[in-house]
C-alpha cells in the first residue's frame, strides 16, 4: 500500500460514499456546538422537519455570548441572553447534551471537549468555529464549519468534502526558557503569512513538537487557522495517551487496549509525500509579538517594528502602513516598552491550566502595574477548579488582576469583556484583527509568560528581563 | 447564472470577516438584517469606497489577497448577500469563507494577477461573470476563466439542494454507521 500521511489515512477511513463529479461524503465522529453559529441551523432543521441523526456524538456548550461575571448576576445584554436560551431550547427539542452556565462542566468548546475525554486520536471532529483545529493536537482530523454545514452535520452526521493537502511544519530542537508553545505558532505563521496554509492540513512534526505537553500541542495547532490551514494536527504518542487515559469519555478496560493499538496505527507512514514542508529550528525562537491587525503580523519581542518602505509589493506595503497607522505605531521602533493598558490571559489558545499556572508564576509576589486592568478568564469550570485548588486564583487577585468564570471573552469581545477604543491589549488569544477585542481596540498577540510579564511592567515586556 | 454590474473594490490584501461583520452582530438567532453589520467599523470612515455614491447598486466587490480569513462566521456572505453582493473577485480566499459563500450563492471569483490588477485599476467599471462558462469579462473586454468547485456550480446553476442530496445518501451512511460503531456517547 502506498505510505500515507495521518491525513490521509483519517480521511480515508471516513468516506461514506463517493459520486462521481461530487465531494466525498465523509463521516463526523464528534460535532461540537456553541450558542453562536448554531441558531440558524436548528432553525433549518425545524423548517424541514428534520431531527439530529446522531445526538449521542454532539455536545454543546455556552462560550462566545457568555458572561464571565459571577454567575448569579443576571445577564444584561439582552440580546446574549436570548441566544443563550434559544441554545438552552435547541438542545432541549433535539435530545442534545448542553453545558450550560450552571453546569461545572460548561467553557470554551475547544477547551471542553479534550478535558472531558471526547477528543480522541483519529476521529473526525467539526464545529461551527474556525479554532476547532485545537482538537489536532490529539491526531484528529478537526476543522472549523459554517452555520450551513453545522446544519448538514446534524441532520446527516456528514459533511461533502473535498481532501486537503499535507503540510509539513517541522519544529526541531529544543526551546530556551520562556520561549513557548504560542511563540511557535506565532513564528510559523509570521513566516508563512496569514494565508500560506490555504487549502491544506498543517502536521505539525519534529522534536520541539514531540517535547511538547497536550495542552501546548493545543496552543500551537489552535492556531492553524491564522496560518490559513483550516485543520492542523499531531500524530499521537505516549504523551496524547497519557493525557486522554481515565477521562470522562475515554475507552474503559479491554476497549482502552484496543483504542491505544488503532491509535498507533495513525502517525504518517515513512515514504508519505507533503505537498509542502517548513521546518524551524527551535532554539532559534524568542518569545514573539504581533506588531499589525494579522496574526502574521509578528516579531521578535526583541525587534523592532517593520519599515513599510522596505516592502516592494505596492498593496503588501499600503497594508503595513494602514495597520500601522490603526496600531499608532511607528517604523523602526522597539516592541518592547511600548505601553500597555489591558492583559487578558485567556481564549481557546491559552486559557488552560498550564497557560494560567504560567502566568502566575510571574504574578506571584508581584503587582499588575496601576496603569494595566488584567483580566484572567479560564477555559472552562474544570480549569477555574482546578486553579482555585491550586490557589492561583489567590496569586492573580493578590497582584490585583480580574479572576473570572469561563468563556471566550475579550479574545472576541462578544460578551460585554472588550477594549476601550485607542487602548492597547497584550493578548494571549489568537486574533489581531482591527476592533476584534473591542471597536478601536489594538491586540498584541503573544503568550501567557509574556502578557504576565507586561501586566507587570505596564509596558511590553521581555519576560526574560523581568527583574526578580 | 448570468450578471453583469459594475464593481467595489477594496485593495486591501488579507480583508478578515470580523472587518466583514464585527462580531457584536453575530448576537442574532436568524440570517435577517445582517446587512447594516457589513463592514460596520470601515464605513464610519467617510471616504471608505462602500460608502462613496457610485457604490451603490454594486453587485460585485473587488478585493485583495486572502478575502475572508479568520473566523467561519457564515454571516459574512450572510451580510454580503443581504447587502446586493452576488459576487467577490480576488487572487484568493480563506478556505472556510469560499465554502460558505458557495453555499448562499455568492461566488469566489479567483482571477490571475494580472487581471486583478486590471480591476483594482478601474473601480465601478463593469464586469460580466458567467458561471456556466466559468468567465469573468473584464472592463477591457478581455475574458478571463475562473475555477470553481464542481460540485458547487452544478448546486447553482440547477438548484439542487446539498442537504436533500446528502439526505439521500441515508443507506450509505446507515451501513458506514453499522461498520463503525463509535468511541462515545455523548448522552452516556
Amino acid at each position: 500500500m502506498k505510505p500515507r500521511t495521518i491525513v490521509e489515512k483519517i480521511w480515508d477511513s471516513h468516506v461514506v460514499s463517493q459520486q462521481p463529479n461530487a465531494p466525498a461524503l465523509l463521516y463526523i465522529d464528534l460535532h461540537l456546538c456553541h450558542e453562536v453559529t448554531t441558531p440558524q441551523a436548528f432553525t433549518t432543521l425545524r423548517e424541514r422537519g428534520l431531527k439530529v441523526r446522531r445526538p449521542d456524538l454532539t455536545i454543546a456548550t455556552m462560550d462566545h455570548s457568555t458572561p464571565t461575571t459571577p454567575r448569579n448576576i443576571p445577564i444584561m445584554d439582552q440580546e446574549g441572553a436570548a441566544q443563550l436560551a434559544q441554545m438552552e431550547k435547541n438542545c432541549a427539542d433535539f435530545g442534545i447534551p448542553l453545558h450550560n452556565l450552571s453546569s461545572n462542566k460548561q467553557g470554551i468548546v475547544h477547551v471542553m471537549g479534550p478535558e472531558q475525554g471526547l477528543t480522541q486520536p483519529g476521529m473526525t471532529i467539526v464545529c461551527g468555529d474556525s479554532h476547532t483545529a485545537t482538537h489536532g493536537a490529539f491526531g484528529a482530523l478537526a476543522f472549523g464549519i459554517g452555520t450551513s454545514q453545522v446544519g448538514h452535520v446534524l441532520a446527516t452526521q456528514c459533511l461533502l468534502q473535498t481532501p486537503s493537502e499535507t503540510y509539513a511544519i517541522r519544529v526541531e530542537g529544543t526551546l530556551r526558557p520562556g520561549v513557548s508553545a504560542k511563540d511557535i505558532i506565532l513564528a510559523v505563521i509570521a513566516k508563512i503569512g496569514i494565508g500560506g496554509g490555504t487549502g491544506c492540513v498543517f502536521e505539525y512534526t519534529g522534536s520541539a513538537i514531540r517535547a511538547l505537553s497536550m495542552e501546548e500541542r493545543m496552543t500551537v495547532c489552535n492556531m492553524s487557522i491564522e496560518g490559513g490551514a483550516r485543520a492542523g494536527l499531531v500524530a499521537p504518542d505516549d504523551t496524547t495517551y497519557q493525557y486522554i487515559h481515565g477521562r470522562t469519555f475515554a475507552p474503559k478496560g479491554k476497549d482502552w487496549d484496543a483504542a491505544v493499538e488503532r491509535w498507533k496505527q495513525l502517525p504518517t507512514d515513512a515514504g508519505a509525500t507533503y505537498a509542502k514542508e517548513l521546518t524551524i529550528d527551535a532554539a532559534a525562537l524568542e518569545p514573539m509579538v504581533t506588531f499589525g491587525t494579522n496574526p502574521g503580523m509578528g516579531i521578535a519581542i526583541s525587534g523592532n517594528i517593520p519599515d513599510p518602505a522596505a516592502v516592494a509589493d505596492p498593496i503588501e506595503k499600503s497594508d503595513l502602513i494602514k495597520a500601522l497607522k490603526y496600531m499608532d505605531l511607528q517604523p523602526g521602533k522597539p516592541m518592547q516598552g511600548h505601553k500597555v493598558d489591558v492583559v487578558f490571559v485567556g481564549s481557546c489558545t491559552n486559557s488552560r491550566i498550564s497557560d494560567l499556572r504560567a502566568a502566575a508564576s510571574v504574578m506571584k509576589g508581584r503587582k499588575v502595574s496601576p496603569t494595566v486592568r488584567m483580566l484572567v478568564v479560564p477555559g472552562s469550570q474544570q480549569v477555574k477548579l482546578q486553579a482555585e485548588a491550586e490557589g492561583l486564583d489567590k496569586i492573580f487577585r493578590d497582584a490585583g488582576a480580574d479572576f473570572r468564570e469561563a468563556g471566550c471573552s475579550m479574545c472576541l469581545a462578544m460578551n460585554g469583556d472588550q477594549l476601550e477604543p485607542g487602548e492597547y491589549s497584550v493578548s494571549t488569544s489568537n486574533r489581531n484583527f482591527e476592533g476584534r477585542q473591542g471597536k478601536g481596540g489594538r491586540t498584541f498577540l503573544a503568550s501567557p509568560l509574556t502578557a504576565a510579564a507586561s501586566a507587570v511592567t505596564g509596558v511590553v515586556t521581555d519576560v526574560r528581563k523581568l527583574p526578580q | 447564472m448570468t450578471f453583469e454590474s459594475k464593481t467595489v473594490v477594496i485593495p486591501i490584501d488579507n480583508i478578515d470577516t470580523d472587518q466583514i461583520i464585527p462580531a457584536r452582530y453575530l448576537k442574532s438567532i436568524s440570517k435577517e438584517g445582517l446587512g447594516e453589520g457589513l463592514f460596520r467599523d470601515w464605513r464610519n470612515q467617510p471616504d471608505f469606497p462602500l460608502n462613496r455614491p457610485e457604490a451603490k447598486g454594486a453587485e460585485i466587490l473587488v478585493a485583495g489577497d486572502n478575502f475572508g480569513c479568520g473566523s467561519s462566521r457564515e454571516h459574512a456572505p450572510w451580510a454580503l448577500t443581504q447587502s446586493g453582493f452576488k459576487a467577490v473577485i480576488s487572487t484568493s480566499f480563506a478556505d472556510i469563507f469560499k465554502g460558505n459563500a458557495l453555499k448562499n450563492g455568492l461566488l469566489p471569483v479567483v482571477v490571475p494577477q494580472d487581471a486583478h490588477k486590471e480591476l483594482l485599476a478601474a473601480p465601478n467599471a463593469k464586469v460580466k461573470i458567467d458561471l456556466a462558462s466559468q468567465t469573468a469579462t473584464l472592463p477591457s473586454g478581455r475574458e478571463v476563466k475562473f475555477p470553481i468547485d464542481p460540485f458547487a456550480k452544478e448546486c447553482l446553476l440547477n438548484g439542487v439542494d446539498e442537504l436533500g442530496y446528502m439526505l439521500k445518501q441515508d443507506p450509505a451512511i446507515t451501513a458506514f454507521e453499522s461498520k463503525h460503531p463509535p468511541s462515545i456517547n455523548t448522552r452516556a
